[in-house]
């Protein structure tokens, strides 16, 4: 008896507890965290091309494309950015990469897409001429023969192989210069490329426009390249930056946006909390009023779920979206139904003529395999939304697996080991009253 | 027990209702969401009266060649501020030049006071990627149902008398036609209240209220089938048709409890919880009154229909 009043003690403190811990909302160390619908915040998703890139690196080149996104959206101060990589796959079955760009409290796209989008896309490219038409070889009247026409060859050499870029001045012209240095992978490949092709021109592409052609003279096997391109030395200094911030071994493309503004998040949030809170009291009520004292036990239990998840979401820190409200102010529902089944059959067990002390056991231990079943039917269904994908639904399935999972806990053991402590060794017709569930109609004959 | 005595009349009832449910499917079709079918939603706060007319919009986004769109007037709700103006505008996905542009027109360059306070745009890959992938989630869903099902109900074939005999696969099979019952219904329902009466979509939350039915179905008729398990051990002569209709009488108040407890949340959900999640309240209501009649009319009934053909 003692044993089992101090566990029930202890228990409640722990509720309290935990409570209190839910119940920080400013100045802690662990704070809830709310996703984009609900800080407000832009979601940008941009699909890589990758073209030109051998299918055994492109994992290997999106990693570098987070990299640098990452390191970008950081230098701008986003706190907190989320940049992550997906693959899907398009209708000819081929496999698609995407960046998932989440930038909390960025709520000016433009703003957000001048951060990513506008890393410059710098290739080197190889000019072929492409022969003239017959028609206009007219010997040496080269007077109006229109400029000669090119092909541009990829040559592999990208920003992806630049270790870092200079910008210097030319002694004799006073031009800005960019001093290009390429890391091994770039230092080989340029090698390569500037030895087989000496006397041909070797185009820079920035962002696919043309900013110089300077024809090779040799081979180059220092891995250093300059591009002077007849640029202001603002232009230059643009591009030295941008290159050493990361230029984009990937060209990508914006294919999605989503942007939601702060009040609307703030709203959301007020909405859910309110939600909540009405929702917890509407079953307290209904559990009170129908199942009396082991209803009084149970919203216990309930409120204590509640503290416990909410400490949980604080702790771990899970993502919150409006979807993970949901998720949660649905659990609340759902969390009491263990104790539902077990109320219910400790009314059948008091039926049959038990006392309360072994009716009470009893009806814990025969409910255990329907809460068991059902509640793993209810986890499979969390974990295949989890892996349905989209934020908004994973918000939602880790909220109510979650949920499930705790709730058999506190439905179970924290309920059990309150009641255990109030069944007392005697026991009068009023305390069994207690116990009784339901309208006062008990005595009703069904028919069969 | 009335139930199993006159299941014939529940039959029917259901079987009217599914039959009617598909019916409303098929004539009005889905409407899918942005999500699922790609396209932008664009939503903007006046911030005072001094806004351009929905006609002037219209007149001037037709303009801008953006093929099919809507303007909706609405207003918003703001803590401090009151009530504000605005419109949603649909269209095709768009670029982020045509978006800036589309801003540009609602404010007239800055000549009225807006606020963007919601900007969506989903390019039609990622929409028939999301479709798929739903297709396939509520697929796995309905088989990892069935397998645990059949596995959580395995001993039922042993445990029985010969009498008695119920192969565990058609507990199993008993629990889908329940569940395909209970998201049939509600998307019926919904899809009629969606032609009529409200703004609908099929999308990525509505989905997850399906997904969220199915295992709240399941839920529901595993507490009475694992009440029929329980009687069968018990029972040594007693025939499979009382069995089940002593489960359902035991386990009635359970089911009806539980979904009145988890639908008082949803309601309150419903009416103060955020516009996003209100069609998931909506939807997850209908499937969980649907889905504790059917647990109750539907799934045991046809239990002892099976066990009949014998």
């Amino acid at each position: 008896m003692f044993k089992n009043r101090l566990i029930a003690l202890v228990l409640l403190l722990t509720g309290l507890l935990t409570g209190y811990f839910a119940m920080q909302v400013k100045e802690t160390k662990f704070p809830y965290k709310f996703g984009l619908d609900i800080a407000g915040g832009t979601q940008l998703i941009y699909q890589a091309d990758t073209n030109g890139v051998d299918a055994s690196e492109i994992s290997d080149s999106m990693s570098a494309l987070r990299d640098v996104i990452e390191k970008r959206t950081n230098l701008f101060g986003v706190a907190e950015p989320l940049v992550q990589t997906e693959t899907g796959s398009s209708d000819n079955g081929r496999k698609e990469h995407r960046l998932i760009v989440e930038l909390p409290g960025v709520t000016d796209i433009n703003q957000a897409i001048e951060m990513i989008g506008q890393t410059p896309l710098l290739e080197f490219k190889l000019a072929q001429e492409i022969s003239p038409e017959v028609g206009l070889e007219v010997g040496e009247e080269q007077v109006d023969s229109p400029e000669p026409s090119f092909a541009f060859i990829e040559t592999g050499i990208s920003g992806r192989v630049i270790d870092k870029a200079q910008l210097q001045f030319d002694p004799t012209t006073s031009e800005p210069v960019v001093l290009l240095s390429f890391n091994n992978e770039g230092k080989e490949l340029f090698a390569k490329v500037t030895k087989e092709n000496v006397g041909q021109i070797l185009a820079i592409f920035l962002d696919n426009q043309i900013i110089s052609s300077p024809v090779i003279r040799e081979e180059i096997k220092d891995g250093k390249a300059q591009i002077s391109g007849g640029f202001t030395s603002q232009e230059a200094k643009t591009l030295v930056r941008d290159i050493n911030y990361g230029a984009l071994p990937l060209p990508i493309e914006l294919i999605s946006t989503q942007s939601i503004g702060a009040s609307i998040g703030a709203e959301t949030l007020n909405k859910g909390v309110k939600a909540a809170l009405y929702g917890l009291l509407a079953v307290i009520i209904f559990l009170i009023l129908w199942y009396r004292l082991p209803g009084l036990i149970s919203s216990v239990s309930l409120i204590i779920y509640v503290s416990l998840v909410l400490s949980i979401f604080k702790l771990i820190p899970i993502t919150l979206t409006s979807a993970g409200i949901a998720g949660f102010i649905l659990s609340i529902g759902m969390a009491v139904d263990a104790n539902i089944l077990i109320f219910e059959r400790l009314k059948e067990e008091l039926k049959v003529g038990r006392d309360l002390n072994s009716a009470l056991r009893e009806g814990f231990a025969r409910a255990w395999l329907s809460i068991r079943d059902s509640n793993i039917s209810s986890i499979i269904t969390a974990i295949i939304l989890f892996w349905f994908g989209t934020s908004l639904v994973e918000g939602f399935a880790l909220v109510f697996g979650l949920g499930v999972a705790v709730s058999m806990f506190t439905a179970i053991t924290i309920t059990r080991s309150f009641l255990l402590v109030i069944v007392f060794k005697t026991e009068t017709t009023f305390k069994r009253s207690l116990f009784d569930a339901g309208l006062p109609r008990k005595q009703k004959n069904h028919k069969n | 027990m009335f139930i199993i005595n006159h299941k014939k009349i529940f039959f029917i009832f259901s079987g009217l209702l599914v039959a009617s449910s598909l019916l409303v499917i098929i004539i009005f079709g889905f409407n899918f969401g942005i999500d699922f079918r790609g396209g932008s939603i664009l939503e903007v706060a006046y911030q005072n009266n001094n806004h351009l007319s929905v006609e002037e919009l219209k007149t001037n986004l037709q303009k801008l060649n953006l093929g099919l769109f809507t303007v909706q007037t609405t207003s918003f709700d703001y803590e401090n501020q009151g009530k504000k103006e605005g419109v949603i505008l649909k269209t095709r996905d768009l670029t982020e030049e045509e978006r800036r542009i589309i801003i540009s027109t609602i404010s007239q360059d800055g000549q009225f006071q807006i606020e963007e306070r919601r900007y969506n745009s989903i390019g039609p890959v990622i929409g028939q990627e999301l479709k798929e992938r739903a297709l396939w989630a509520i697929l796995v869903v309905v088989l990892a149902i069935i397998f645990f099902i059949a596995f959580a109900f395995r001993k039922v074939t042993e445990v029985a008398n010969l009498n008695s005999k119920v192969s565990s696969w058609k507990y199993g099979f008993c629990a889908i036609i329940a569940l395909i019952h209970d998201i049939l219904i509600p998307t019926g329902i919904f899809t009629f209240l969606g032609h009529y009466f409200i703004n609908y979509q099929i999308d990525a939350v509505f989905i997850m209220a399906v997904l969220t039915i199915l295992g709240f179905s399941v839920h529901d008729t595993i507490v009475v089938f694992d009440r029929v398990r329980e009687n069968l051990s018990l029972a040594k002569k007693s025939n499979f048709d009382e069995i089940v209709g002593k489960s359902l009488r035991q386990t009635m108040a359970r089911s009806i409890n539980t979904s009145l407890t988890t639908l008082l949340v949803l309601l309150v959900l419903y009416f103060l919880g955020g516009e996003s999640t209100k069609q998931f309240a909506l939807i997850l209501s209908l499937g969980i009154i649907f889905g504790t009649y059917s647990s109750i009319f539907l799934a045991s009934p046809l239990l002892t229909l099976f066990h009949k053909k014998e």
